[in-house]
């Protein structure tokens, strides 16, 4: 299939970034959306021109870089998926694809589709851990028992990769259904209750500081999720940080 | 960071006020729909809630902090949220995502205070006139008269239709999703959000029905 693509360019975080179109042809519709960027870029390296910027890693659904804007919507038209799991397939003949990186003040752009997602990374370090004595007597995990309700629920707020596409579709571009799901992963789980109150001040704290949006609770980032994180991880967030707070 | 400057704090805070606003929703309605039924009992009603020092001094004053506290907290958050996004997509889907209605409280809201700004002007500030600067004396049964003489012109009934439609469509995603701010996502929540939807849809429609009966009966 032949496309036009129209492709966010930016030399760096501190230049102008524009739209450029451009033509692609003989697209195979099993083509993976990346391998399709592939081909792109081999066609504009033939050329002599910059190939286009991007971020992927393990190509599939597992990483969360392969994060891109594809017709206005984060990982593109298909539910449930990562960029990396879309399929060209999932386009006609003729298609105009708009690509574009994830915007928000907090994932600032690096270069054309790459933003730096770092700001993930400083709220998982202000509290998405446990402290367990590794001296060598370290209880096993499995000898603890768990709710078989909790541990599902803990386990598919786990699941998720942190790539950003419920901050790209928010239209506050809020972190709230990642800090959520970090923040449940462990306030369900017992080996989570020790720093359960200060974890989700502190989460909640620098995900403020990081100039993420408030919840208006559209739903948009549970609808764009390719892992199916639900916002009961929000509510229970809520309540956990309400909690907290009333404790302290 | 403290409570209430952190952003669930503050969504916290819209919550609390918007449920409290929608409980003054439901007296206030249950009041105007005596109108419909029995001019006398209207009278009494408004009569009670115009001169009780309870109702007067303790009440109306909460209500007035309650209604300026959501609008300018919901203010507040609007301009950090869009300052959350500096550089606009190129394309955004929004459609396949979230509701119309769930995207544009803000526009809702807006309609609400310039009607609010309406209603003070039809209703609050006559009577803040009529006590505190003319100081008349009580009279118990003007209020069905004066409640009838502002639905007689046209443009304000229509005004006043649009913006108790749009108060439906404020109703219809803030008022279920107040809970989801609090914490509440639940087994209950199906109910809730059904309860939710039958008040947004049948309070704001009642307050219409009020003005159209008026206007078309007197």
């Amino acid at each position: 299939m032949d496309l036009k693509l129209k492709i966010w360019r930016q030399k760096n975080a501190a230049a102008k970034g524009k739209i450029v179109d451009y033509d692609i042809s003989e697209v195979s519709s099993d083509m993976s959306f990346l391998e399709m960027l592939d081909v792109l870029n081999r066609e504009l390296t033939e050329k002599g021109d910059e190939p286009v910027s991007f971020d992927h890693d393990c190509r599939e659904g597992i990483c969360g870089s392969c994060s891109l804007q594809i017709n206005g919507r984060p990982h593109g038209p298909d539910g449930g998926t990562t960029t990396c799991q879309l399929h060209m397939r999932k386009f006609k003949d003729g298609d105009s694809i708009v690509i574009e990186p994830f915007r928000a003040k907090a994932f600032p752009i690096v270069k054309d589709l790459i933003i730096d997602r770092s700001a993930f990374d400083r709220v998982q370090h202000a509290g998405a851990f446990i402290s367990v004595n590794t001296s060598g007597n370290t209880q096993d995990a499995n000898a603890t028992p768990i709710n078989k309700g909790d541990a599902d629920h803990a386990f598919d707020a786990a699941s998720c990769i942190g790539c950003g596409a419920c901050v790209a579709a928010c239209k506050n571009a809020s972190a709230m259904l990642f800090v959520s799901a970090k923040v449940s992963q462990y306030a369900l789980l017992p080996q989570g209750q020790v720093e359960r109150e200060k974890r989700v001040t502190d989460m909640v704290s620098q995900m403020d500081e990081e100039g993420f949006g408030a919840c208006t609770n559209t739903g948009a980032c549970e609808a764009e999720c390719p892992k199916g994180i639900s916002i009961t991880n929000i509510a229970r967030m809520n309540r956990e940080f309400i909690g907290s707070n009333l404790k302290s | 960071m403290s409570f209430i400057s952190s952003s669930i704090g503050r969504k916290v805070a819209m919550s609390l006020s918007a449920l409290f606003l929608i409980s003054f929703l439901l007296l206030h309605v249950a009041i105007n729909l005596l109108s419909v039924v029995s001019a006398e009992m209207y009278n009494e009603a408004s009569h009670f809630m115009g001169t009780n020092p309870i109702v007067q001094f303790v009440m109306q004053p909460i209500l007035i902090l309650g209604v300026l506290f959501h609008f300018i907290m919901g203010f507040v958050l609007e301009f950090q949220n869009k300052s959350a996004r500096p550089v606009k997509y190129e394309m955004k889907n929004d459609q396949g995502n979230s509701s119309w209605l769930s995207r544009n409280m803000i526009y809702s809201g807006l309609v609400i205070l310039a009607f609010l700004g309406l209603h003070f002007y039809d209703f609050w500030l006559p009577e803040i006139q009529y006590k505190y600067i003319e100081f008349q004396a009580p009279d118990e049964h003007r209020y069905f008269a004066e409640l009838v003489h502002k639905f007689e012109n046209p443009t304000r009934v229509g005004f006043y239709a649009v913006s108790f439609i749009l108060l439906m469509m404020h109703l219809l995603h803030g008022f279920q999703s107040a809970f989801q701010s609090l914490g509440v996502n639940n087994k209950f929540t199906p109910g809730i959000k059904k309860t939710a939807w039958a008040f947004s849809v049948v309070v704001p429609l009642a307050f219409v029905f009020i003005a159209l009966f008026h206007h078309f009966n007197h």
